[in-house]
């Protein structure tokens, strides 16, 4: 016969704190490497379109002459392969995640990057 | 002879945690015969793998489950290796090893918190799922995500786990055991657990072999299937006790989970042990061409991929099969029989996961 076996984890649990947190008064847990939502730094972004190719959800979309970069937050599955992929490395993941919307909507980044002009001698270059 | 009704269970059920649809044919309050029904959640996986690059898809196959997700990336990922015959780094073996069993204590915890609920033990659940909440946690530290870990990629893995990082999961290993223990024991001896789930939903092992039961179910009904026993990855440098009950009953299939969680924190202390330093991917280049049966044991038991390439960088056909597809055939004969009461616990005793069998 067995009975009361769960008195011993009914007693600890009743002597400590509880397990759950207090959300959103106490933020919630994350880690260093948790995937919340991707950012960039549109001072950075080439517009070379690899992220836009990675996409397994087709949620990024870039246009190249309007200079604009363009993600469907609620299509990105969060998987951190742009992230990845970016050769300038101007994409970054944040551990948060994004903030909950009412309609579906598109955000825009209009791209800053301004490519540096190319000297127009070699030599002055190097001097 | 006793008038037949017809008493539809699900596909919103309070018990379900996801929508399949059973017509009972009852004879008073016993069950003589249920008639399945799938088809509620389908999401076209399968025809999706025409429209994604291969090394893209990974991504998608985790996606099939929302619990095993881990196993699922992983199996695809063996499958296009076989194919272009590329060998992975052992580390990367040993990686994959060790996010699966972490994902089968994470299942297997999440199973038993529900099995509880089922049989009206809330507090139970509560205890389950508080120990998986540090699983999960370990899970989310390794590789950024808490069920969709996205960590598998073809050639390897996409994230390593630093030595200090493995020794404190050893560490932390230890405490999750002894509190798995008292959970566990629970299940295992509490008198009025035992007199709900004894004799509940037999299956013997002749039934529960030509049906074809997998994983858990079968080896409650003690037949000693399990894929890990084959080796594949890195499961055949490390040994282990396969774990079968002779019951056949609900009693004997969640004791099967039960001592199976001890067996994973086995499985993951003596990776940890043999995992050699290294690199953890190698490059891929090119498309697959050929065909190959990829299996895996999931914690629900054996997961199918079959994949066909025809050497673009998409693949022409890909077949799912779960093993809770497998498993409805088992789960039709233990009700044949049961009473009407017994129904939720039995249908929960093989640890559906629909959205998996739709894909």
């Amino acid at each position: 016969m067995a009975f009361f076996e769960n008195t011993k984890t009914a007693i600890r649990t009743l002597l400590s704190r509880p397990a759950t947190i207090l959300y959103p008064v106490q933020p919630a847990k994350k880690t260093p490497l948790s995937r919340g939502h991707v950012t960039i730094d549109e001072s950075r972004c080439i517009s070379c379109g690899i992220c836009q190719r990675k996409c397994p959800s087709q949620a990024i979309s870039i246009n190249k002459e309007a200079k604009i970069w363009q993600i469907d937050r609620l299509r990105c599955v969060v998987c951190n392969s742009c992230v990845d992929s970016c050769p300038v490395k101007c994409l970054f993941m944040d551990t948060q995640y994004s903030s909950p919307v009412t309609a579906r909507s598109i955000e825009i980044i209009n791209i800053t990057y301004v490519k540096p002009p190319k000297p127009e001698n070699k030599d002055e270059a190097a001097v | 002879m006793t008038k037949q009704i017809i008493v539809p269970f699900g596909p919103q059920h309070p018990v379900l945690p996801e929508p399949i649809h059973l017509d009972l044919v009852l004879e008073d309050e016993r069950v003589v015969d249920a008639i399945p029904s799938i088809g509620y959640i389908h999401r076209g996986f399968e025809k999706l793998v025409e429209k994604r690059e291969y090394t893209e898809y990974v991504y998608i196959a985790e996606r099939t489950c929302g619990i095993c997700s881990f196993v699922h990336g992983a199996t695809f990922c063996q499958g296009i290796e076989q194919i272009m015959n590329i060998d992975i780094p052992e580390r990367a073996q040993f990686l994959r090893v060790i996010w699966s069993e972490y994902s089968r204590l994470h299942s297997h915890l999440l199973w038993l918190g529900l099995f509880a609920d089922s049989f009206g033990f809330e507090n139970l659940f509560m205890n389950a799922w508080r120990i998986r909440e540090r699983i999960l946690d370990v899970m989310e530290q390794t590789t950024g995500g808490r069920v969709i870990q996205g960590s598998c990629k073809i050639g390897g893995v996409r994230k390593d786990i630093s030595n200090e990082k493995l020794d404190e999961m050893r560490r932390d290993l230890d405490s999750i055991e002894s509190e798995i223990k008292d959970l566990t024991s629970v299940f295992l001896q509490d008198d009025s657990i035992k007199h709900r789930l004894r004799n509940v939903g037999k299956l013997s092992k002749e039934d529960a072999y030509h049906l074809g039961a997998v994983g858990p179910t079968a080896r409650g009904s003690g037949v000693a299937i399990d894929l890990r026993k084959t080796g594949y990855g890195a499961y055949g440098k490390l040994n282990f006790q396969l774990v079968t009950d002779s019951c056949g009953d609900c009693y004997g299939r969640c004791a099967v989970r039960a001592k199976e969680l001890f067996t994973s924190i086995d499985f993951i202390r003596q990776s940890i042990q043999k995992i050699p330093d290294g690199p953890i991917d190698v490059k891929v280049t090119g498309a697959p061409n050929g065909e190959f049966f990829a299996r895996a044991e999931q914690p629900r038991g054996e997961l199918v991929h079959y994949l066909k390439g025809n050497g673009t960088k998409f693949l022409v056909r890909s077949r799912i099969r779960t093993p809770t597809l497998t498993n409805i055939p088992p789960l039709v004969r233990m009700l044949q029989g049961c009473e009407l009461a017994d129904v939720p616990v039995i249908v929960l005793s093989i640890d559906p996961c629909i959205s998996c069998t739709e894909r």
